[in-house]
């Protein structure tokens, strides 16, 4: 029997009722007395010189309260980047200055000019089309090897060249070289991995206000981390010291990594509230958000395989660019390096592995962290790779994975990180199972009678989530340490707010947390509330992403609940004029072991707060208690995937007729949420791998602004129901949090692409298209057509 | 400006609008009805569907003023009266058929609408459906359990096909 309720059980979600009723409340729900609103006058070029801004009509018209240009930003800090990067030979990072407003030049398409503060918001944009501006269009950089040549136009003027960082990792090129020059074979892919945008569905807003009563300002965000942006642009970016400012981030419509980030509009609304002395108020469009929000992937990589005769593997070499847009997103420049070639072992035993990246400022919009971040691009590497080595091999991609598996835990890989703990012969034997993989000839014959070709695609990955152990990541470049916070506040009467560091903007945070106190106590799940998204009313805690909410801040919530047992057993104690070392907790009751004496959760904590009978002269009164807990690793979720596609011959269309994940996320506190983050992470990669292209012409005018261009994943794009499995049976738990928890974010994400594509090249050669070895995503008919023809 | 009446949940209600006054503004913004949402400016994402003389209409593809008159419903009418959850409510949250909530209010109100017209809708029928309204939390597996759940048929009988 499933668990009804605690870890392992299925509650309904109680975030649910408010949405399902249209009693959200998301930032744009928020309105405060009197404010003002702002439009953003964005460049239409992707790169020119700002000779003159013009706002002198603009600023008579009707209802403008103030237009801002970056004049108003000068001797105000920029835009922080949160990780500093050292290069291969020991020099840190070029880290170009990333003004509010732009300064002397626009740098892509979207890049803010001017800001009108007006009474409507039909006002300001009125306004801002009185603005006259004169900006000498420069060329535009936009491919990344060509922002690389010598005498490239400059992103930066004041660096050298467009190069952010020429970084190398792993093992050291001697031993790699060797590796290579005694192989047997040595496959060689060249690869893709398409720019995309994360679209969460609620798009940003940022609510500023000022209160000159008290000298200090609320921001209300679309914001994965409200302490994070306190702290980046109270410190970095205004010179506001944190008891100045609230940062308030309330029900938020999904994040999947773009919402992390300090962005200029929640600096510029907090900035013009106090020069306006009035709420400023901005809302993005969809079309802004294309423009605006930070991209994702973008990295054109070589990647090599060498095996030998035995078709074990002896090296794996990359050679990645990675583009950073026009200035470095806060967390942008850790993606390719520390969150991408830390991965690229992958579940397998390889001894040598050396990741080489260049990062690239080129004319686009800033790229930094989207769902998986680093790890889909090196998992789709690897993953390509692999299979087009078994198919030159003539090997069976699933037995050449399974020999070189790592079986033995912990491991350290040669690209740093040590895996705790695994069974990746696990999750393969259960992907076979629940795949019926002994079924896909029968399938692809009966697809083959209908005219159409059926392939299948199989692939493993490994992710590091749980992010992350601040001393280790400190002395990769962090600024910042990644641990996270809870409090604990146990009322009189029982009750129960947990105050925590993590952010949900759809994960379920509220309904899963209390889950876990509710264990730990005895006591039922409706005695416990999570407050989280309010800098006034949480500990310090870092913020949601890298799959770490419970991994993390669900660890410090477990030290904090273990302390109020402990002083809780103390109290208890002296109520029952029994040592606090015999006294035990069971479905909220504390009792003397081996006695029948007991008292209710509910007197102990009604002593705690009403000290009458209580030992005032050992123990405080009250019951509240904080923990932070800085992680000893990453954890290592994994698994396999597989897909059947079937493609058109006539018309190169791709459709997933079967998919099966098999994930390892150690223990799973609610298998429903799970089992809804791994449909969401799968949904997106099989739009990242055959619909999603977020594309720019060679001028940098982006051309993939909207809906209309901008192919989001619909619901006829997802297999149906009974052609579909997520499992997460196969548990090996993480040895180094309490809960034993991996997490489970982005794993779909991460897995499913390579997985796609596989089965697009499987079902290419079985239709005798051999020449076909790969197609860079996303997969789309025309791409299809055109690699089965030649074209 | 011109003045315009309508019946929206059930009350009848009048603002003055502008001719280029959307009715998603008029009800978030005039109304404070926020639980209908604006998730792109293309009429695509779906996220501001409501009813209009009890069709689904994109609310940002219609000017408040073409809803002079008209019988409006939003998310915020859906629940039963004693304010407990309608069927196809209740049926979202029992599947998980919602994460950030967003998409929620226009995926409840198309399913309503779908389930009007076609009670009884295969699985394919409800994909087709949901053309015009996007997720990008759920990937839509969990949606479509639950507006199979809402038509009262058997979705484990269904996925077990």
């Amino acid at each position: 029997m499933p668990k009804d309720h605690g870890i392992g059980a299925s509650p309904k979600r109680r975030e649910d009722v408010r949405f399902l009723t249209g009693a959200g409340n998301y930032t744009d729900d928020i309105n405060v007395h009197g404010q003002a609103y702002v439009h953003f006058l964005r460049s239409d070029l992707a790169h020119g010189k700002i000779n003159s801004i013009d706002t002198s009509t603009a600023e008579g018209m009707p209802g403008v309260v103030r237009i801002f240009t970056g004049a108003d930003f000068e001797g105000v800090g920029g835009l922080p980047c949160g990780w500093q990067v050292t290069d291969k030979h020991g020099e840190v990072m070029k880290e170009p200055a990333h003004p509010v407003l732009a300064q002397g030049k626009v740098r892509h398409v979207g890049d803010p000019i001017a800001a009108v503060v007006a009474d409507s918001l039909e006002q300001a944009r009125t306004a801002a089309e009185a603005i006259v501006l004169d900006i000498e269009e420069l060329p535009a950089v936009v491919d990344m090897g060509k922002a690389l040549e010598s005498g490239a136009t400059k992103v930066h003027d004041d660096l050298s060249d467009n190069l952010c960082y020429d970084w190398q990792f792993g093992t050291d090129t001697e031993t790699t070289d060797a590796a290579f020059k005694s192989a047997a074979h040595v496959t060689t892919l060249e690869l893709v991995n398409n720019r995309l945008v994360a679209n969460p569905m609620e798009p940003r807003v940022a609510v500023g206000d000022y209160s000159r009563a008290g000298d200090d300002y609320t921001l209300y965000t679309t914001s994965q981390n409200p302490h994070v942006i306190r702290l980046l642009m109270g410190a970095f970016v205004l010179g506001i010291p944190e008891h100045k400012l609230r940062v308030v981030a309330p029900d938020v419509g999904g994040g999947f990594g773009t919402k992390i980030f300090h962005y200029a509009e929640e600096a510029f609304c907090t900035f013009a509230a106090k020069a306006c002395n009035r709420p400023v108020k901005w809302t993005s469009t969809r079309s802004e958000a294309f423009m605006s929000d930070a991209h994702g992937r973008d990295h054109v990589t070589k990647i090599e395989l060498a095996l030998d005769k035995d078709n074990n593997f002896l090296a794996v070499r990359t050679d990645t660019k990675a583009n950073m847009g026009a200035y470095l997103s806060t967390f942008s420049s850790s993606v390719p390096t520390w969150l991408h070639g830390t991965l690229m072992a992958g579940n397998y035993k390889t001894p040598a592995v050396q990741v080489n990246v260049k990062a690239v400022f080129t004319n686009t919009v800033p790229v930094d962290a989207y769902r998986g971040a680093g790890r889909p691009e090196a998992t789709f590497q690897l993953e390509r790779v692999i299979d087009m080595a078994a198919r030159e091999l003539g090997v069976d991609p699933i037995a050449l994975r399974r020999q070189n598996f790592i079986t033995q835990f912990p491991y350290a890989t040669p690209v740093a990180v040590e895996y705790d703990t695994g069974d990746y012969e696990a999750t393969m034997a259960k992907m076979e199972e629940l795949m019926d993989i002994g079924g896909f000839a029968a399938r692809r014959k009966a697809s083959e009678a209908k005219g159409m070709l059926r392939g299948l695609g199989v692939n493993c990955f490994i992710e590091a989530c749980g992010i992350a152990p601040s001393n280790l990541v400190g002395q990769l470049g962090a600024r910042a340490g990644l641990y996270d916070a809870a409090t604990v506040r146990v009322n009189a009467t029982g009750s129960i707010s947990v105050m925590v560091g993590a952010h949900s903007h759809g994960q379920g945070h509220e309904t899963v947390f209390p889950q876990v106190v509710a264990e730990m106590l005895g006591i039922d799940e409706s005695m416990i509330d999570i407050v989280h998204g309010d800098t006034s009313k949480i500990p310090f805690g870092m913020g949601t992403y890298g799959s770490r909410s419970l991994a993390v801040c669900g660890s410090a919530m477990v030290r904090a609940t273990e302390k109020i047992i402990n002083k809780a057993k103390k109290i208890a104690g002296h109520l029952l004029e029994a040592s606090d070392s015999d006294i035990e907790l069971k479905d909220g009751m504390f009792s003397v072991a081996g006695t029948d004496k007991s008292v209710a959760w509910g007197d102990v904590t009604l002593a705690a707060y009403v000290p009458h009978n209580y030992p005032l002269e050992d123990i405080e009164p009250g019951l509240e208690e904080t923990a932070f807990y800085d992680p000893a690793n990453f954890t290592y979720p994994a698994g396999a995937y597989a897909c059947e596609v079937e493609l058109d011959p006539e018309t190169g269309k791709v459709t997933i007729e079967k998919f099966v994940s098999a994930d390892d996320f150690g223990n799973v506190v609610n298998p429903m949420i799970v089992e809804g983050q791994v449909h969401g992470g799968i949904a997106q990669g099989i739009g990242q791998a055959l619909l999603e292209n977020c594309a720019y012409d060679e001028n940098g005018q982006l051309l993939s602004a909207s809906y209309m261009d901008y192919a989001m994943p619909r619901a006829d794009d997802i297999p149906h129901m009974a052609s579909y499995v997520v499992d997460h049976s196969c548990q090996t738990p993480c040895t180094h949090n309490p809960l034993g928890v991996k997490g489970c974010g982005e794993a779909g994400a991460i897995g499913s692409p390579p997985t796609v594509v596989n089965a697009v090249i499987d079902a290419l050669h079985s239709g005798g298209h051999t020449h076909v070895s790969h197609i860079d995503m996303p997969v789309s008919p025309s791409r299809v057509w055109a690699a089965m023809n030649g074209q | 400006m011109t003045k315009v009446t309508m019946t929206v949940n059930g009350k009848t209600v009048s603002g003055e609008v502008k001719g280029n006054t959307l009715l998603t503004e008029f009800l978030r913004e005039d109304l404070r009805l926020t639980g209908t949402h604006v998730g792109c400016d293309t009429s695509q994402c779906g996220a501001c569907v409501v009813h209009v003389n009890g069709e689904a209409v994109k609310s940002c593809t219609m000017f408040a003023a073409e809803a002079d008159g008209a019988e409006v419903k939003t998310v915020e009418g859906m629940a039963n009266a004693d304010g407990s959850l309608s069927v196809i409510q209740q049926a979202f949250q029992d599947y998980h058929g919602l994460q950030c909530g967003f998409c929620t209010p226009g995926m409840v109100m198309s399913a309503a609408a779908l389930l009007k017209d076609n009670p009884k809708p295969t699985e394919a029928e409800v994909r087709d459906y949901l053309e015009g309204n996007i997720c990008r939390c759920t990937g839509y597996h969990n949606i479509v359990r639950a507006i199979m759940a809402a038509s009262g048929q058997d979705v484990p009988a269904v996925a077990a096909e």
